[in-house]
């Protein structure tokens, strides 16, 4: 007998007999002939797609190909933040149902990724800043997303160790949104790749595509390190790399690909209870379940595709958590990282129809992509299957340049580097 | 003096304080002694000990415990590496978590404790979890605690993160500073073994500039550990003497306690340097510790290697060591780690830890070799009076808080029960290849070494001796010394084809013959089996490696991810290879064919205090204060900051009880009678040239073509994409001379941009820009009275009235008897007002005098609160409004739009979706009732309707109390708004729980004909 | 990483500022509005050498084009804009 659902019995059942009984948590499928739908990219955007595509749209001939290992990736390589604070109607109900995609994750695909809605913490520093914060506040609100907004004594009281007292910024106060938190984020890839793997989805490893197939103007399947594959539906989902994808298909993008550095100190006993990001620094900082504090900056600002970083970055980072947070002074740096992202030229994403026909674009997430896994996939499935996007997704069209019609939260126009 | 190959073993010395100590070791001296405390228990110790040597020489085994079972643990290793021996090290502000008892040096009432467990070291309850094991397998955690959703938070994840976690970050800010330095050499060396040493004399001899960087407190590397003869003498000597001619070299530094930790792009390394951790507290104007950027043209790595241990059950009690750390201890630090030692080795290094214990006295129980026939191993035995297994493994060991005794199988599939206090194992040595890896090079594997060597890197990188696979002292010279010269002759010194200096003689080249045997387990071993850790802090055993890849995690990645395998503190050192081994056995593949991890910077933690160096609490960011700050000190004013500047926000008088009181004050006053304001903060860029004003054209949106000299105009810039940029007033001084005002936030944006426009887009206009912002005190003078007052020091030839200096005039003038400056009849507030400036100098003298001649005329300074109070008064858009998402047409300026001439941002700004009357665009907005609070960041929804997004049609961007107008005021952004004027909107602040009324209005809310202005 | 600027030698990542792609060219005001929205948004955005555009901002004040690899961050060439290349210029 095998275990092929997650839980306190199956697990103690397990225990007992020397955990005999799991079975590999996805197939090692190869490819076949021909797939109703090919998912390119094997990262979380691409398993949740193709999860979401046999279980809520019934469609099960599906592929995923990953180049590498499934989940290598920015699903691999992010700071585990979740939130739905955003500003923009384009972008606030998207993400708001990402949230609610994470908060019923675990039961929906058997497999605990650990959500922690632990709060967000976003901290300002001047009039300018607070009032930023309370129009995104209150638009929040107004999307039924939660937002408290916290003066700096109740700050205070929730992190009394932050830097109150010699501060260049003194904090003022800070936009709280305690349904964000973070997740577990290997465990988000691992998760959908079993419940997707146990609807019938083929999940590919090893196997990199080489070439998109077009006739007509109409793809109709891909080339891979492994054979072509037909197919009748291509969706990338390759962030980081979607420039080179595309191209593939003779595409250009309104996207840049940047690296974007991460941090990990040594285990600690936790001590910071949410995730809390520095509104005069580039700095942001969770604790994870292990205990190492997880944070990040600025993306390092030239194009990338090197998954590592420069030292300015570092030092710029980890000199925000110090004016911030001077009790870490003595906690030391485990190791740094970086991840490649696609920089679109609003900071927001792209999930759309392409000029080639039934291929299909899930790119531009800048430093939203992990946060935004769940509905990604969802949103990309709803346009994979029925060919019109999702009413969450709606303004992520790839014409909303040509049209003016750009997402830009942070007001910095087409530079991807400002973003 | 030292400790060498004695015939004659003598005894350990034993008595009440450090039990385990011999006479001597090569880097301690034994004359001095000081005291520590571990747990509360005081502890003697010599300098040169570090934490963990001393507490073997007190005879303290249990050190530590591991992060998820609690297991007892003692000291593996004697360096970076190490895994188990984490403690506490002193005590309140300075606790230093999860630092590696191996590598803290001892000082005199060094405090350090024990962490993670609870109650007490020898007692620790969480050590139930051991118990637990069964369950708590690899990943055990994705599968459960699921139910019901809403416990994770509340019940599963604080019980996990209380359990989780190491040590305990101190509880205040740091107490220590940190220091930065950089560093610029031709050849850097990172590692001073015998290949390091060898590199930099070679280079250094050579002429190149060199940086030699080694992190231990003393050179020589794995020297320090060896009984091994260079040019006749112990090798250490070697080493010292080495290091003494570098020194006298006037192109040579040695950086000791340094850590070269990352390998950037462009030749940049990482350099952590503890400057005063051994000291009990830095010296004065000492910093704890430095962060050194070195930039180097080339680079010789000689990081030696790194000892694995052999997985076998039990294997990680207390007194269960790596051989090699074992001869560090004796031969370095004069301390026996144990009294009745087994060696366990699958490599002829690893014996000749049984001889140097032999030779300190220390009775050798047994040679356990996995190999089938050593002679090697045979006359190590033979010497030392050991019983040799070979082919043999060990089964399983014994002793709950210190190893007591291992089961040693025989290559005969006998089983022998052996006491013992001491278990020396080597699995073999990795090479230390971490820095080779941060480019993203892959190592390969070697079968000759079992072991990953650096694969040929690029051209500015030298792996030379142990580091590069090379297994051998007299290897390593050699290899070293012509790796230092060929990183020279890159660089241009000495020649690349003559021979580099002649190596020193090694008496005798150590035999390795390593056999690989990853691990001791075998099938029948089954479930019964002790664990055998792989991993272990993070308790990964063999077993969880298994099931990794039963379920499926056949990756390397996925199995380090998802067993934690070497990520924990030591990133694996000891653990990774080893990790990989088993999976590819499990895998039936060999070991290249499962592939390897890359490391990731740091080589070694840091600290992040080193990372911040001196750039915390006020020092995080530099402050830029304006030429009148001083003089505004002296007049008690509030400053705040903005961006990098500090200016002053309000000046607050006597009687004056709220700053809302002295801001209302302040408007008044230059409502009424005239105010001074410092406004050097806004960025001032000359622009000089035959193509100025065709290059103002193309930047601003507005024509510029006609502005006369001796006037200003205000102009809108827009970005590329059609939205709003900045805005400002520019003069034109002379026939090709201009001066541009920016907003302060965009003043270093704005200079970036013009010399964009000028030197990439437009390289054939004859123009040139330059930034003046911080050559000119600028003051705005504001009020009715502002002409009198500026009468009384713009030198008398002057005109300044409205025929002659009318609104929006510009001149140079001279003030104050000949001293020149720039005059602006500029209005921010919308009253008379001008802006005057002078060379950045006289500003504090400036506001001195403004304020002695404004005396009679009622004059006070101002601060940005009161005018940015006007500014919404007169309906000016600012920050809030210029965010980057407004366009023209948005801020009501569609119209200055030319259509007439190409600028940046026309064709963009163009698009459908900028240009409909839809859009939220600038309105004024009241309170029904005056003294009703209109919050910035409220959105506008129609009367009556439904608080949700769909009903949203704008915001309010900027709010104030209007002493002027008698009632709050606002600026916003209103769907269709200027047509709207006269409607009543509903001002809905969800934050705040509020919704109250508002009427849209004319954004200007003073003034409307700008009679004031032009008075 | 180091750009060596033409005008005050090798110097640290941390004086420059990045704009991006230097092949984009301005097109004329009349050209068609694709042209615009290509040359404000679409990049090559290639896996391998790059022209861009680097701002010596803490330095000369030059803007730069440097040729870089973005998958090995090696820096093959620098040379000041304004000399670059009619490629580099505005067509209007």
């Amino acid at each position: 007998m095998s275990s092929e659902r997650y839980s306190l019995f199956s697990l103690l059942r397990e225990s007992l007999r020397g955990h005999a009984g799991w079975k590999p948590a996805w197939r090692k499928a190869s490819p076949q002939a021909a797939y109703d739908i090919v998912i390119v990219g094997g990262g979380g955007h691409g398993l949740a797609t193709a999860y979401y595509l046999a279980r809520r749209y019934g469609i099960r001939r599906v592929a995923v190909l990953e180049k590498g290992w499934i989940g290598n990736g920015n699903i691999g390589r992010n700071t585990t933040i979740v939130r739905s604070n955003y500003l923009l109607p384009g972008n606030a109900p998207f993400y708001e149902c990402s949230m609610k995609l994470w908060e019923g994750l675990e039961q929906d695909i058997n497999y605990n990724a650990m959500v922690s809605q632990r709060g967000v913490l976003n901290l300002f520093h001047n009039d300018a800043q607070r009032n930023a914060y309370i129009r995104r506040g209150n638009a929040m609100r107004l999307h039924g997303i939660d937002a408290e907004l916290l003066d700096a004594s109740a700050v205070r009281a929730k992190l009394p160790f932050l830097n109150f007292d010699d501060a260049r910024f003194p904090i003022q106060g800070g936009l709280l949104q305690r349904r964000g938190g973070t997740v577990r984020h290997d465990a988000v890839a691992w998760g959908y790749a079993r419940a997707a793997d146990q609807l019938g989805v083929d999940i590919i490893e090893n196997c990199e595509v080489t070439g998109i197939t077009i006739v007509n103007g109409r793809v109709t399947g891909v080339q891979t390190s492994r054979g072509p594959i037909a197919a009748g539906k291509v969706g990338l989902a390759c962030a980081g790399n979607s420039s080179r994808v595309a191209a593939m298909a003779g595409l250009r993008l309104p996207i840049e690909s940047h690296v974007l550095q991460a941090f990990v100190t040594e285990g600690l006993k936790p001590f910071i209870d949410c995730v809390t990001t520095f509104g005069a620094g580039h700095f942001y900082i969770s604790q994870s379940d292990k205990g190492g504090l997880v944070f990040g900056g600025d993306i390092d600002g030239y194009n990338s595709y090197a998954q590592r970083g420069n030292m300015p970055v570092v030092e710029d980072v980890v000199e925000g958590g110090m004016a911030l947070m001077p009790r870490i002074g003595r906690v030391r740096l485990l190791r740094q990282w970086g991840g490649i992202m696609d920089m679109s030229m609003d900071g927001s994403p792209i999930i759309d129809r392409t000029p080639v026909e039934q291929l299909y674009l899930n790119a531009g997430w800048c430093y939203g992509g992990f946060k935004a896994t769940p509905a990604s996939g969802l949103c990309f499935a709803h346009l994979l299957a029925r060919d019109e996007p999702h009413e969450v997704a709606t303004a992520y069209r790839l014409d909303r340049f040509g049209r003016g019609a750009v997402i830009d939260e942070k007001g910095m126009g087409a530079q991807p580097n400002l973003h | 003096m030292y400790n060498i190959m004695r015939d004659h073993a003598p005894l350990p010395v034993t008595g009440p304080t450090q039990p385990m100590r011999l006479i001597q070791g090569n880097g301690i001296d034994v004359g001095r002694t000081i005291r520590f405390t571990f747990d509360d228990k005081s502890y003697t110790a010599h300098p040169g000990d570090t934490l963990a040597s001393a507490l073997l020489a007190n005879g303290v085994r249990l050190v530590g415990r591991s992060f998820k079972y609690h297991r007892p643990r003692g000291i593996l290793s004697a360096g970076p590496e190490e895994p188990n021996a984490l403690v506490e090290l002193r005590t309140g502000a300075w606790r230093e978590p999860n630092t590696r008892a191996t590598v803290a040096e001892l000082f005199d009432g060094l405090t350090a404790s024990s962490q993670n467990r609870w109650p007490t070291l020898a007692f620790d309850a969480m050590g139930i979890n051991g118990v637990l094991s069964p369950v708590f397998t690899a990943g055990f955690y994705y599968k459960t605690f699921m139910w019901p959703a809403a416990f994770w938070e509340k019940i599963y994840e604080p019980i996990i993160r209380r359990a989780a976690g190491l040590g305990r970050a101190a509880e205040e800010a740091d107490p220590d500073f940190y220091e930065k330095s950089n560093g610029f050499c031709d050849v850097l060396i990172v590692g001073s073994g015998p290949a390091g040493l060898a590199a930099a004399m070679a280079a250094a001899t050579s002429g190149a500039r060199v940086i030699l960087c080694e992190q231990d407190s003393l050179p020589g590397g794995r020297l320090r550990a060896e009984n091994i003869l260079i040019d006749h003498r112990p090798g250490w000597t070697w080493a010292e003497a080495t290091v003494s001619r570098l020194r006298a070299m006037p192109n040579v530094r040695i950086m000791t306690r340094s850590c070269v930790f990352a390998r950037y792009d462009g030749g940049t390394y990482g350099v952590f340097e503890r400057v005063s951790d051994h000291l009990a507290v830095p010296q004065p104007d000492q910093p704890r510790q430095r962060l050194w950027r070195i930039v180097a043209r080339q680079c010789v790595v000689a990081t030696g290697a790194i000892e694995r241990p052999i997985v076998f059950p039990n294997n990680d009690r207390p007194g269960i060591m790596l051989a090699g750390a074992v001869r560090m201890y004796v031969n370095r630090f004069g301390v026996a780690p144990g009294r009745q030692a087994i060696v366990y080795t699958n490599n002829d290094d690893g014996l000749r830890t049984a001889a140097d214990l032999y030779a300190a006295g220390v009775r050798i129980m047994a040679i356990v070799d996995s190999r089938q026939s050593s002679t090697h191993a045979q006359a190590v035995a033979q010497r030392t009076g050991a019983r040799l297994f070979p082919g043999a493994r060990i089964a399983d060991t014994s002793g709950y808080r210190g190893v007591t005794a291992a089961l040693i199988r025989g290559g005969n599939g006998k089983d022998c029960r052996i006491a013992c206090d001491l278990i020396a194992v080597s699995g073999g040595w990795n090479p230390d290849i971490a820095l080779t890896t941060h480019h993203g090079r892959r190592p390969s594997y070697s079968d000759e070494i079992a072991a990953f060597i650096p694969t040929p890197d690029e051209e500015d990188l030298h792996v030379a001796g142990v580091a590069a696979g090379t297994m051998t002292t007299s290897g390593a010279l050699t290899e070293g010394a012509r790796a230092g010269h060929q990183a020279a002759a890159c660089c241009g010194f000495g020649e690349a084809s003559s021979p580099p200096l002649a190596a020193p003689i090694v008496d005798q080249d150590e035999s390795y013959g390593i056999v690989p045997q990853w691990h001791a387990m075998d099938a029948e071993s089954g479930r019964r089996a002790g664990r055998a850790f792989i991993d272990f802090q993070n308790d990964v055993t063999a077993k969880d490696t298994k099931l990794a890849a039963q379920e499926g995690f056949r990756s390397v990645e996925h199995l380090k991810r998802y067993t934690t395998l070497g990520m924990a503190t030591d990133q694996g050192k000891t653990a990774n290879v080893n990790g990989l081994a088993f999976l590819a056995e499990v895998n039936g593949q060999s070991i290249p064919q499962t592939g390897t991890t890359l490391t990731r910077p740091p080589t070694q933690p840091v600290t992040l205090g080193t990372l911040a160096g001196p750039h915390r609490g006020l020092h995080f960011k530099p402050h830029r204060l304006p030429p009148t700050h001083q003089w505004a000190s002296e007049q008690g004013a509030v400053f705040t900051a903005n961006g990098l500047w500090q200016r002053a926000h309000w000046y607050p008088r006597a009687g004056e009880t709220t700053w809302q009181d002295t801001v209302n004050r302040e408007v008044n006053t230059v409502r009424n009678a005239v105010g001074f304001c410092d406004v050097t903060t806004l960025g001032k860029i000359d622009i000089q040239g035959p193509d100025a004003a065709t290059f103002l054209e193309r930047v601003y949106v507005n024509a510029w073509q006609k502005l006369p000299v001796g006037r200003a105009r205000y102009g809108l810039m827009l970005r590329e994409d059609g939205f709003a940029f900045d805005d400002g007033t520019t003069a034109r001084l002379g026939e090709n001379n201009y001066v541009m005002t920016t907003t302060t936030a965009n003043a270093g944006p704005v200079m970036q941009h013009l010399e964009f426009c000028h030197q990439c887009l437009w390289p054939d206009m004859d123009v040139q820009v330059i930034s003046v912002t911080d050559e000119w005190a600028q003051i705005a003078v504001a009020g009715p009275r502002s002409r009198d007052v500026l009468r009384q020091i713009v030198d008398p030839q002057y005109d300044l009235s409205n025929e002659g200096f009318g609104y929006m005039a510009a001149a140079n003038i001279t003030v104050c008897g000949g001293q020149s400056a720039r005059l602006f009849r500029l209005s921010f507030s919308g009253e008379l007002a001008y802006e005057l400036a002078v060379p950045a100098h006289y500003g504090d003298a400036l506001a001195r005098l403004l304020m002695r001649v404004g005396a009679p005329y009622g004059i006070a300074p101002y601060g940005t609160e009161a005018l940015g109070v006007m500014r919404i008064e007169k309906g000016h858009p600012a920050g809030p409004e210029l965010n980057g998402q407004t366009t023209a047409h948005d801020l009501g300026m569609g119209r200055m739009l030319s259509t007439k001439k190409d600028f940046i941002g026309r064709t963009m700004a163009a698009r459908a979706a900028l240009t409909g009357p839809a859009r939220p665009t600038l309105v004024g907005l009241r309170p029904l009732v005056a003294g009703t609070t209109l919050a910035a960041g409220a959105h506008l929804l129609p009367k009556g309707s439904p608080a949700t997004a769909a009903f949203d049609q704008g915001w309010i961007s900027s709010s104030a109390w209007s002493p002027t107008i008698g009632s709050w005021i606002a600026l916003g952004f209103l769907s269709n708004g200027p047509a709207r004027h006269g409607e009543i909107i509903a001002v809905h602040n969800p934050l705040a729980d509020t919704i109250t009324e508002a009427e849209i209005v004319s954004p200007v809310f003073v003034d409307p004909e700008g009679k004031r202005l032009h008075a | 990483m180091r750009l060596n600027c033409p005008h005050c030698g090798e110097r640290s990542l941390e004086e420059f500022t990045y704009r991006g792609d230097a092949t984009v060219r301005r097109p004329a005001l009349d050209a068609p509005a694709e042209s615009w929205v290509d040359y404000v948004y679409l990049r090559e955005n290639p896996a391998g050498r790059h022209e861009e555009y680097w701002y010596h901002g803490a330095g000369c004040r030059a803007w730069l084009v440097v040729e870089r690899d973005t998958t090995t961050h090696m820096v093959h060439g620098v040379r000041p804009a304004g000399a670059a290349s009619e490629n580099a210029r505005s067509e209007s």
